[in-house]
């Protein structure tokens, strides 16, 4: 993946407004976080391929850390500390967020066909 | 001497990690050994140090990474499909059930696997059960022994000492050729060990004390 710029990503954003579009969002700190550190806690959420339309598209951020939101008819899908994407598979547009170590912490991810189940 | 040894992890990467020394030991006697992996690892976090994976990438890449494990500790390989993250979720008797099946076919004497509940990552403990569970619905005069592996920093204190105690320190070449070959997990505990024949002696000398011994409780049914 490459760093995010905002005009790169806002442009593949933008293609895939009111079209019918899979969605994959993620963020996770490890099954393994309060085992290394008693102290921390394991969280983590993810949805692969809801099937979604949004209206309006948009990334934001400092030009290091981004974030970026899809509107919906009735909500929206946001995602916090990316800083890389990349087109895979020639369409599907990938966000992530990396840690110094290069370790995954957010994904947001759109295509419209389904991401691999 | 075992007849046939199966290994039931839902990783790629905990064979090498878990058990590759005593899986050394018992090809080096002859001992067929298959490993039934439960998943691809499709949800790590580790994208590779510098990174060179992503969410879409990571499933092949590392079933290239264990494929490549299961040729250089020179085993069967058998991937079970269920995802990452996911097998605490499924019906547990049907993985159980599947798992017989395949242990049937295999008729090993000995299965080793995680021990449930004390194994961390909740698919190691999700799998380790439907293991156990497969092997308790076989009929008794066809039982292997089962070893499962414990990984929870408490467990010698509750589970007591484990009564298997491999002293794998001859097989840690080997061991870590295994573990180096799951590239794309680099980034976490592997980064440390990484260049493990360049540390000093001192460095070595954990390494080896962390991996050297490999443990297992001999389940009783």
């Amino acid at each position: 993946m490459k760093p995010i710029k905002i005009n790169e990503v806002q442009e593949k954003l933008d293609r895939f407004v009111n079209k019918k579009v899979y969605v994959h969002v993620e963020t996770t700190n490890g099954a393994y976080a309060s085992h290394f550190n008693d102290k921390a806690y394991n969280v983590g959420a993810y949805v692969r391929n809801a099937n979604v339309t949004f209206s309006q598209a948009k990334i934001v951020g400092d030009g290091k850390v981004f974030r970026a939101g899809l509107k919906m008819e009735m909500g929206w899908i946001y995602a916090e500390g990316l800083t890389d994407w990349i087109i895979e598979d020639e369409a599907k547009l990938l966000l992530a967020g990396h840690d110094r170590e290069g370790r995954l912490m957010v994904a947001l991810q759109i295509s419209e066909t389904p991401f691999h189940y | 001497m075992e007849k046939h040894v199966v290994v039931i992890y839902p990783h790629p990467d905990d064979e090498s990690f878990g058990a590759a020394g005593t899986i050394s030991k018992f090809r080096e006697e002859g001992v067929p050994v298959t490993y039934l992996c439960g998943t691809l690892g499709e949800m790590g976090r580790n994208m590779g140090s510098p990174t060179f994976a992503n969410r879409e990438t990571l499933p092949e890449i590392r079933k290239k990474e264990l494929i490549k494990a299961c040729e250089v500790l020179d085993i069967d390989l058998q991937m079970l499909g269920y995802r990452d993250k996911t097998v605490e979720y499924e019906d547990r008797n049907e993985v159980a059930k599947h798992l017989k099946g395949l242990l049937e076919k295999l008729d090993p004497s000995l299965v080793i696997t995680h021990y449930p509940e004390h194994a961390v990552h909740p698919d190691h403990n999700a799998l380790g059960a439907a293991a156990i569970e497969a092997v308790r619905l076989m009929d008794e005069g066809q039982r292997p022994v089962v070893w499962a592996q414990a990984i929870s920093r408490d467990y010698p204190e509750v589970l007591g000492t484990p009564d298997i105690i491999n002293d794998v320190r001859k097989y840690f070449d080997k061991k870590m050729e295994a573990i180096l070959c799951h590239d794309s997990q680099a980034g976490g505990i592997l980064g440390q060990i990484k260049n493990y024949q360049q540390m000093n002696s001192e460095d070595r000398d954990a390494v080896v004390e962390q991996f050297g011994t490999e443990r297992f409780y001999t389940w009783k049914y």
